[in-house]
């Protein structure tokens, strides 16, 4: 089975860390990718800043953790935290069920946009997976 | 040394797991499979109903002949003179100094006639072990690839064996086994396993595994068994509280440390370890293998640092979150003085002291 093969919306932005992004105006929506979650199995339990930590692009601001694994989770814009998503507490496995809608982590306020330019698209980060996992 | 290039070794199911989209891990050089599904499906899985596991990893060294019992008496701390043909015993190989070469099932197959099932990282080294010692009439022969293991554990185990195969299966007891024809072979069917629930442990020739374990997925899927990873066997034998070699337990670790207590029989006579136990019982031991469960969030993992009142004590042996009683678990060597139900301790979670409690083990215990 390809590994590309996992939903990727054309409209986020992806880390190489396997984050996602999504952008309207200047506040970013941070979650983990498909193949994130896949990869490190049943999401039990998650780590969050607290809303108005600032976050530095490329640096962890929390952590996933499966019942085998801790993942680190890097912020893929500097910013502050506008919000978390408290659900997790409660129901992390949302994580796997939806990483995109309800399984998101945060809402940051972006610092400088330009620091988008550094992300993958969707084709990229197909294409970055594949080549991760090869 | 292990050659990190040397090619994994498979068991006769390795194939047939590929096929199924398994997970497939390197697990002390065997292809392994770690997860099908969900670790936590597959882990309530065998709490609920049923799970069929692959542990034709597993080493098997038989000790044949007349000095046979005199070996296994000599090498192991539990009193295999107590096991008469058709029973098993849980044993330790011990050092002079009463620590783990490893944890293992003594078999008694005749009255001079023995097969050790032992860790699969370990099979070399035990079989070696033993050979340097075995004295008298005696064989010792590393049979591991004349056999294949596949394990059915959970309350409906006993249900969907039946109709896998026409053999009494409810009178085999705890800790027993049967010497039987299985899909017209030979086979050893044992009532254990490592899990903490009922279950059977099936030793088979390597050709026949992949027709029984087709033939118990098929009989149990409709009555909810999942073909299950080794990650699900790990944490299901952590909520049992069953010590995993290499983890909570190793030669530098005495079975009395560990909370063996209860297969260590010092009135058997002469064992090797003996001497060295026995002044330990005496003096009592200085740490002891412990459970303990988080109070603050965070899951515990191997080898992370555990304090009392702010001093390092040691290390998390094994830590998970365990898919059954639904917290964050795990085991760790307390000293004896801080020991007791109720005590608090830390847990360094990646730079966060998460404070826990010693609870009892195991840490689930199964309905009868």
């Amino acid at each position: 089975m390809s590994k590309g093969n996992g939903i990727y919306p054309e409209d986020l932005k992806y880390t190489k860390e396997h984050e996602w992004v999504a952008v309207h105006g200047n506040v970013g929506t941070v979650g983990i990718t498909h193949y994130a979650q896949s990869e490190l199995g049943d999401i039990v339990y998650v780590e969050l800043p607290a809303v108005g930590t600032a976050v530095v692009a490329g640096e962890e601001f929390g952590s996933v953790e499966s019942v085998k694994a801790v993942s680190e989770v890097y912020a893929p814009a500097s910013g502050e935290v506008l919000e978390v998503n408290g659900a997790l507490a409660q129901s992390p496995e949302t994580i796997n069920k939806d990483p995109y809608t309800e399984g998101w982590l945060m809402k940051i306020k972006m610092a400088d946009p330009n620091e988008l330019k550094g992300l993958m698209s969707a084709a990229e980060y197909r294409k970055h997976i594949e080549d991760e996992s090869n | 040394m292990k050659d990190a290039a040397a090619p994994l070794k498979k068991t006769p199911l390795s194939d047939l797991f590929r096929e199924m989209g398994a997970r497939l891990v390197d697990f002390a050089g065997w292809e392994m499979p770690v997860q099908f599904s969900s670790l936590l499906e597959e882990h309530r899985a065998v709490r609920g109903a049923a799970g069929v596991f692959d542990v034709s990893h597993m080493g098997e060294i038989e000790v044949r002949g007349r000095s046979a019992l005199a070996v296994v008496q000599r090498l192991t701390c539990n009193d295999a003179a107590r096991l008469a043909p058709g029973q098993a015993q849980y044993s330790a190989l011990t050092t002079e100094s009463g620590t783990f070469v490893d944890d293992i099932l003594v078999y008694r197959r005749g009255p001079e006639h023995f097969l050790l099932v032992v860790n699969a990282s370990n099979t070399g080294k035990d079989f070696d072990w033993i050979a340097a010692r075995a004295a008298g009439e005696v064989e010792v022969v590393n049979v591991s690839a004349r056999w294949a293991q596949i394990a059915v554990q959970g309350p409906r185990a006993q249900d969907i064996l039946k109709s896998v195969a026409p053999l009494d299966w409810a009178p085999i007891r705890y800790y027993h086994f049967v010497e039987a024809e299985l899909l017209g072979g030979p086979a050893l069917v044992s009532r254990t396993g490592y899990t903490g629930e009922d279950g059977f442990e099936i030793y088979l020739p390597p050709p026949k595994a992949p027709d029984l374990y087709r033939a118990i997925l098929r009989a149990g899927t409709p009555l909810g068994l999942l073909p299950c990873g080794l990650g699900a066997r790990d944490t299901l034998r952590l909520e049992a509280g069953m010590p995993l070699y290499g983890n909570d337990i190793d030669e530098t670790t005495t079975v009395l440390e560990a909370g063996l207590g209860g297969v260590v029989r010092f009135e058997k006579g002469e064992f090797l370890g003996r001497e060295a136990l026995l002044r330990q019982k005496s003096a009592g031991v200085s740490r002891s293998l412990k459970g303990f469960e988080m109070i603050d969030p965070g899951i515990a993992r191997h080898g992370y640092q555990v304090k009392v009142n702010g001093e390092a004590i040691g290390l998390v042996t094994s830590g998970s979150f365990a898919p059954h009683v639904r917290k964050n678990i795990g085991l760790t060597y307390v000293p004896s003085r801080q020991d007791g139900v109720g005590t608090r301790i830390q847990i360094d979670v990646r730079g966060r002291d998460a404070a826990a409690v010693i609870v009892p083990t195991p840490f689930y215990r199964r309905p009868r």
